[in-house]
């Protein structure tokens, strides 16, 4: 772990900090286990944390994931596939009910629009309400699809 | 963990299998799900705390990765694109779930003993405050931010080293250490009496 590689500030308990890590996951070097020694016997408050990340380290090493039964690997591929062509299925019978939603939809509509029996004021409560629903699909659909994707925070925890 | 994670990977073979996945080829990218399953449901493991939860995500990266296989690039090692699915999805699924509470509630049935601390359980006294302290453990893990969550699981049960971890996480070294040490410091925390 050398300076340059680490990036650490020239802050002497960063540095510290940094030195005890790489103790601890055995990435230090000769010189820098010198330097940790000589910053462990100076300073007690120091040495006391690095007693108590040394007892972390141990509890820690004592401890593995656990394996699932080997037959689930053989089984593995099959689900990933599975999965794939789920996902596809969903594509597909999604864009369909899409599709055959705003037809009927349209129909019945024009439907209504036609009829001369039907108040004006409910045609163009219809008008809006189908005005809006458009606009707030394709708000949305065009959210999932661009500005989502191309935010460069997505990655940031909230 | 070694074991778990042997891959026998040779570069060349790779970059020859993710041009053929890249183009379609199910079989080449069989291939690849064969080669990494196993490290895959490991990272999603120590993520979520949950091995239900951890296969479903693991095949659901490589779904995703399948559909998304034209933005392969072959001269890039797969893992590290694959984990970048992969460690999305399993935050996305915390965030969402919230399954860590639920599973605060039980013991840590992702935790096992390593091979080193089961020669010492031999003995039933030690089994059980072994037992105890790994249960424990498990939970302060699992308590952890997930950033800090994951550079422990990296460190601690994959056996990386700093500059693997920053690659595949795509952060600086300094930053590997320092959320290290704060995993390290708040487990200190939480198991004041074994620390």
């Amino acid at each position: 772990m050398s300076p340059e590689r680490s990036g650490t500030p020239a802050d002497g308990r960063e540095r510290a900090r940094h030195l005890m890590m790489a103790a601890l996951d055995g990435e230090i070097s000769r010189q820098e286990q010198e330097e940790l020694e000589g910053l462990l016997s100076g300073d007690a408050d120091l040495s006391e944390e690095w007693e108590r990340l040394r007892r972390i380290k141990e509890a820690t090493g004592m401890i593995g994931l656990a394996k699932p039964p080997e037959e689930v690997w053989g089984r593995y591929w099959e689900s990933v596939y599975n999965k794939v062509e789920r996902g596809i299925a969903w594509i597909l019978g999604s864009v369909g009910a899409i599709l055959l939603l705003s037809w009927g939809a349209w129909k019945g509509v024009m439907a209504l629009a036609a009829d001369p029996d039907i108040p004006s004021v409910v045609k163009f409560g219809l008008l809006s309400l189908v005005i809006g629903a458009v606009v707030l699909f394709v708000s949305v659909a065009r959210e999932k699809l661009f500005t989502r994707a191309r935010d460069p925070y997505r990655e940031v925890e909230r | 963990m070694d074991a778990i994670l042997a891959t026998d990977a040779n570069p060349h073979d790779e970059i020859l299998l993710v041009s053929r996945a890249r183009e379609g080829d199910r079989s080449a990218f069989a291939s690849l799900v064969d080669r990494y399953m196993r490290r895959a449901y490991f990272a999603a493991l120590g993520l979520v705390g949950s091995p239900d939860d951890a296969m479903d995500l693991s095949q659901e990266a490589f779904a995703r990765a399948f559909r998304a296989r034209r933005s392969l690039d072959p001269e890039r090692p797969f893992y590290a694109w694959l984990y970048t699915i992969l460690r999305r999805l399993c935050f996305n699924f915390i965030r969402d779930t919230h399954s860590r509470r639920r599973k605060l509630e039980g013991a840590s049935p992702w935790m096992v003993a390593q091979a080193r601390a089961r020669a010492a359980e031999s003995q039933p006294e030690r089994s059980a405050r072994a037992a105890e302290i790994r249960e424990r453990v498990g939970t302060a893990i699992e308590e952890l931010p997930d950033r800090e969550r994951e550079m422990l699981v990296l460190k601690e049960f994959e056996g990386l080293k700093y500059r693997e971890i920053a690659e595949l996480v795509g952060v600086p070294i300094g930053t590997v250490m320092s959320r290290l040490y704060s995993a390290r410091r708040r487990l200190a925390r939480s198991l004041e009496d074994l620390a």
